[in-house]
């Protein structure tokens, strides 16, 4: 058997592999967390209760109306973006002239609120979601078995992630989004409506954090906390990736992730901390993240 | 102010009456009033932290907390929202010019959205801005001071709007380009365009300018056309506290 540093290289590519799983997870969250906070300066609390509705609205779909997964990996987003948006124009917006903490407390106070009645309907296990037809078994890559659904995961939030990148680098739409975090008010002042840009923004962000969670359906259970039990995770990524920064948190979303797979392969007791190791290194070493500007 | 009784054919295309603002709880203006012609330059002139660049933000909405009168164009200015002083046809070059770092200079051009016809084609603004042709695809705030200024002032000719509010444009630039935005600003004047100018280089303005408007404690304290400037230089030199 092959050995990289005394550890089969089976074991390694596995773990490798489930870190690039989570990272691919972790990088679609932090991107619609940092692209919401670039914006409204707000810390979305309820990023992992919307993650936790798309998995759910999938979910429902299918048990209530026989929606399969296709359509779903559609229509979940779609809903949780329309309901950041019902969100954002009802109360988060009437928030934006006080200090930033009571976005952070209301955004908080939501994502309880979500997961409470979640809990109250469905319990705290979780509930299982098929593996689509087309997606479904799996492939001998010859050092390591591969379910194809999972590659597929990798596959989906790089092009996920890319093409956000991309629409917000490269599109006059992207340009509005950059311009509008640097200076809101000019740009308004310009004849740009930004606060309908906000609205917008939220809901894209919140979409993104649903197609997550319809991704995700498959590969962990469906259950009112899966978000919960994720966000905080991502919330670090954030911070080593840089507040705001929308390249540092797609790229720290998957390097955290490997990380954390090559933790469980070396020092397994490590590898659920050792995010929090690496988010408090780089404060001390760097405060802005290490794609963070320094203010 | 008797400009204000005549038919709508007359009209000012900027009426500004009373103007109060403030900054939280500062009383910044106190009563300002000011009209201005189509196709005017006009001038405001005055000390430091007197109330000039207030008026101006205060026109364009950046300042929400006003009372009086804002007529632009015919139409009430007071309940509209930010972005609609932009859309009515006001386009605002702010002091500390606004460029955009996360913009290239491209971007930056274009990034105000076209709210009437007959503003300049890109093609135009490049004959006009030669320095910003060569520099398309820079990172806006790479770009001098001067040429910042420049792009500031060009993004705004693309919209086809009908007024410019510019605030000191000419500060902190060397002699060169402030005799090339001289030049931009009475090429800009032939084309009819209104202008109303913040400058504390009286020099520098009175050879475009119309008329001006003295500033003083958040007030009009007088106003005469660009004629009278030789015998109002006493009065000039004591606002300014020069």
């Amino acid at each position: 058997m092959t050995m990289v540093f005394g550890i089969p290289i089976q074991a390694l590519l596995g773990q490798l592999l489930v870190g690039l799983i989570n990272g691919s997870f972790y990088a679609m969250l932090s991107l619609g967390l940092a692209i919401i906070f670039g914006l409204l300066r707000v810390i979305n609390f309820a990023h992992g209760a919307q993650y936790m509705l798309g998995a759910f609205a999938g979910y429902l779909m299918l048990a209530w109306f026989g929606i399969g997964y296709w359509p779903a990996l559609i229509l979940a987003p779609l809903v949780v973006a329309v309901v950041g948006i019902v969100v954002e124009r009802f109360a988060l917006s009437r928030l934006y002239d006080l200090d930033p903490l009571y976005g952070l407390l209301f955004t908080f106070g939501l994502a309880l609120v979500i997961e409470g009645v979640f809990r109250y309907y469905y319990g705290v296990s979780g509930n299982p979601y098929p593996v689509p037809a087309l997606l479904a078994g799996g492939e001998n890559l010859g050092f390591m078995f591969l379910p194809i659904y999972r590659g597929w995961v990798v596959v989906a939030s790089l092009i996920v992630c890319l093409t956000t990148w991309l629409v917000i680098e490269r599109t006059k739409l992207g340009s509005y989004l950059r311009a509008a975090t640097e200076n809101p008010r000019l740009v308004q002042a310009f004849g740009i409506n930004v606060p309908l840009l906000l609205t917008l923004t939220y809901g894209l962000g919140s979409g993104l954090a649903g197609l997550a969670g319809i991704l995700a359906a498959p590969v962990y259970q469906v259950s009112p906390l899966m978000g919960s039990n994720l966000i905080i995770v991502v919330f670090a990524v954030v911070v080593v990736g840089g507040m705001g920064s929308i390249l540092g948190a797609i790229v720290t979303g998957y390097l955290l992730g490997l990380v954390e797979g090559l933790t469980k392969v070396f020092y397994p007791e490590a590898s659920s901390i050792v995010i929090f190791v690496v988010m408090a290194i780089v404060l001390l070493l760097r405060p802005a993240g290490l794609f963070g500007k320094d203010a | 102010m008797t400009r204000a009784f005549h038919g709508s054919s007359a009209e000012p295309l900027l009426e500004v009456r009373d103007l109060n603002a403030w900054y939280a709880e500062s009383h910044a203006l106190h009563g300002v009033s000011l009209s201005v012609d189509r196709g005017e330059t006009i001038t405001l002139v005055g000390r430091n932290g007197v109330g000039k660049t207030t008026t101006l933000r205060a026109i364009i909405g950046l300042i929400r907390k006003r009372t009086g009168t804002i007529r632009f164009d015919g139409k009430d200015m007071m309940g509209v929202p930010l972005h609609g002083a932009a859309r009515a046809g006001i386009g605002f070059v702010p002091e500390e010019r606004g460029i955009f770092a996360t913009l290239t200079v491209d971007e930056n051009l274009v990034l105000p959205p076209v709210v009437a016809e007959g503003g300049m084609s890109l093609d135009e603004i490049f004959t006009l801005f030669p320095n910003l042709k060569e520099r398309r695809n820079s990172q806006g705030t790479r770009l001098s001071g001067g040429e910042q200024q420049m792009l500031a002032m060009a993004r705004m000719l693309r919209t086809g709007v009908k007024l410019l509010l510019l605030d000191e444009p000419t500060e902190g630039l060397a002699p060169v380009i402030v005799q090339r935005i001289g030049e931009v600003l009475a090429e800009l004047k032939k084309r009819g365009m209104t202008i109303l100018l913040v400058e504390q280089n009286f020099r520098f303005a009175s050879r475009i300018a119309d008329r001006f408007y003295l500033i003083d404690r958040g007030r009009v304290t007088s106003q005469f056309p660009v004629a009278e400037l030789a015998s109002r230089m006493d009065e000039m030199h004591e606002v300014l506290g020069v």
